[in-house]
């Protein structure tokens, strides 16, 4: 189910801008990666490029390999579609589709992909929201809009959304950003169920975050202001926060930047 | 803010109301008996004065439109009283003589089905258009696409009138024939006249169409750009095409716009004079076979009748003004119906 991905010598541009510069990791299955650094140093940029969703801002482009168990994703003849499938996201705002129900916000990625079938949708839907951890919350209310929902619900819908496709990698962008201090620890809870079944990179700006929920931190930092990001190191969480490599990593994590 | 706070200060609170918030910030951590009392909100001088002259704009207006009511319905009632026809139910009009006959049933008809064929066709290419514009075209193409669509909203109607007198219309006679060769079947579709003109309903539906198809395209296309980038982008993560990303996230939160934009180009749809007028070879009865001459609408109509009118003939048409005004009213009430009703689901909460 889940795989590895190996990114090597990847850069991303904003048209002729390199936001970030030759980056070359390998994501464990099963495993909670966060990437951590400050503000504007390519983290949402390069999380982006993991399922091509980078490409769609007009101008952008990627440069470089990634590969999950071996197939390249900017190959030829991948269909980035197909890929986003593969790979799903959650972003920093919550962000249900307002139009639709919290059933329908859940099921969409189904009808996606053609299953029409009420029961199999059902049961896909339950499921997906039990695995969000909000089905107890939302059952008696699944035909509501989704945007009636408290913002760390939504935030759970938007991960009940991605994980009802299946995907064998989930992205999060600063999932927790928007949320108060206990929908934060649902979702960090949930981080620590998902794990289980796949493959999770998470972007944080929160230390203790890192620190509870990820098996391995990569830290990113700009060389200077303009410069592109670049990956500075990364290890295993423990080791990152107690003894990293690199100086730069400890004077960030302790608070002493800039 | 303040400086200090004595108990003289704090009286003066009630004067001074715009610094009444940092005092009692100040103040907060005291007692809640020792807070001022809300002061009475003071009205500022440019307060009065802009409350005063939008209220009287307000009531000035209200009074006009109630005099331009009142006059209409005056002057149609009279017109309705010395008609010995059935207003609503006849196709004639002669306001002259001694039994003055006139209905509006054929001018109805011909205004609902000539801005019903122009609604048919206009909005899903406008929806198509906008779509384009926002969403698949290059940047320097939809530019251009937006000025050109932005350029077809400003040419007055009578060009349009003239265009499609001279130019279309003779060009469509062939669609007809073709038309009613293959749909005849259908009653609407059915012709029984073999005729060299096509200055029919549906020559002047497509005409409306094309008349109101830049403003629900106008209108669309900036409900479209108004859809959160988000909500675009949560489709495509989870593995939507363009086409699919577009059903899920842009229709649905764009409908109401779109209805609304509908609504709007009806209006003129239905309203639409000079164009109609100069298109159609005016007839009174009730056309329902759109693809035979005739029919009549009733803007063109009033155009048509008012320089010879006499006195009753300008209260009938004035009639007849009035109902196209309680169609239009019809129409867009439905509309708000169909909007309201989703109204939870709209994104507007989002
Ligand atoms: N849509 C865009 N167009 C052009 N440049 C962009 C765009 N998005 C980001 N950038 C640039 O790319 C660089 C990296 O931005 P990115 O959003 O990836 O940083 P980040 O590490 O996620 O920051 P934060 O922690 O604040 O979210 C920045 O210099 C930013 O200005
Ligand atoms: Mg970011």
């Amino acid at each position: 189910m889940t795989k590895r991905i190996e990114i090597s010598g990847l850069n991303a541009y904003y048209g002729a801008n390199k936001a970030v510069e030759d980056i070359s990791m390998t994501i464990e299955p099963r495993t909670v990666t966060a990437f951590i650094g400050p503000s504007g140093c390519g983290k949402s940029t390069f999380i982006r490029t993991l399922n091509r969703m980078h490409e769609l801002i007009p101008g952008a482009r990627v440069e470089g390999r990634v590969q999950l168990d071996g197939q390249d994703l900017y190959g030829p003849e991948v269909d980035p579609v197909a890929v986003r499938r593969t790979i799903g996201m959650v972003f920093q705002r919550p962000n249900p589709f307002p139009t639709m129900s919290i059933y329908d916000n859940v099921a969409a990625g189904l009808k996606l992909n053609g299953v029409k079938k009420k029961s199999d949708l059902d049961a896909v839907v339950e499921r997906s929201l039990r695995g969000a951890n909000l089905w107890n919350e939302v059952k008696d209310r699944l035909g509501k809009p989704g945007s009636g929902l408290s913002g760390g619900q939504q935030q759970r819908l938007c991960i009940a959304r991605a994980i009802a496709v299946e995907p064998q990698v989930l992205l999060m962008d600063e999932p927790c950003s928007a949320l108060d201090p206990i929908s934060t620890l649902a979702i960090e809870d949930l981080i620590a169920l998902l794990k289980e079944r796949y493959t999770i990179v998470i972007v944080t700006h929160n230390m203790q975050q890192a620190a509870r929920v990820s098996d391995r931190t990569a830290f990113f930092n700009l060389a200077g202001p303009g410069q592109p990001g670049r990956l500075v190191e990364i290890g295993d969480t423990e080791k990152i926060f107690s003894a990293p490599e690199v100086e730069a990593t400890a004077d960030y994590i302790a608070g002493r930047f800039g | 803010m303040s400086t200090s706070i004595t108990p003289e200060s704090r009286g003066d609170a009630k004067r001074d109301s715009g610094r009444r918030r940092g005092r009692s910030d100040k103040t907060g951590h005291g007692t809640d008996a020792k807070l001022p009392k809300p002061a009475k909100t003071q009205v500022r001088l440019g307060d009065r004065v802009f409350l005063g002259s939008s209220r009287g704009a307000g009531i000035l207006l209200l009074v006009i439109m109630a005099a331009i009511a009142v006059f209409l319905v005056v002057e149609a009632l009279d017109a309705l009283g010395k008609n010995d026809g059935n207003f609503l139910t006849d196709s004639t009009w002669v306001t002259d003589g001694a039994k003055p006959a006139f209905g509006v049933a054929g001018l109805v008809g011909g205004t609902v089905i000539s801005a019903a064929i122009a609604m048919l066709i206009a909005v899903p290419v406008a929806v198509g258009v906008a779509l384009f514009i926002t969403h698949y075209a290059p940047r320097r193409v939809a530019q251009t696409l937006g000025y050109i669509v932005d350029l077809l909203a400003a040419v007055p109607s009578v060009v349009f009138g003239l265009w499609g007198l001279v130019f279309l219309s003779p060009k469509l006679i062939g669609l007809h024939t073709w038309l009613s060769d293959y749909l005849g079947w259908i009653p609407i579709f059915d012709k029984d006249d073999a005729g060299a003109t096509a200055r029919t309903l549906f020559t002047c539906g497509i005409i409306l169409a094309i008349m109101v198809l830049p403003i629900i395209a106008a209108v669309t296309r900036e409900v479209f750009l108004q859809v959160p980038r988000a909500h675009e982008e949560a489709a495509l993560a989870l593995g939507a095409t363009r086409w699919e990303m577009i059903r899920t996230a842009v229709l649905p939160f764009g409908k109401p716009g779109i209805i609304s934009a509908s609504m709007l180009g009806l209006g003129r749809a239905l309203g639409e004079t000079i164009a109609v007028a100069m298109v159609l070879s005016s007839s009174q009865e009730l056309v329902f076979k759109f693809l035979d001459p005739g029919g009549n609408t009733i803007a063109a109509n009033i155009a048509n009748q008012f320089g010879e009118s006499n006195e009753l003939g300008r209260g009938a048409l004035i009639a007849s003004g009035l109902v196209l005004f309680f169609l239009t009213l019809l129409v867009n009430g439905a509309a708000r119906v169909v909007i309201n009703r989703h109204k939870e689901f709209s994104g507007a909460n989002a």
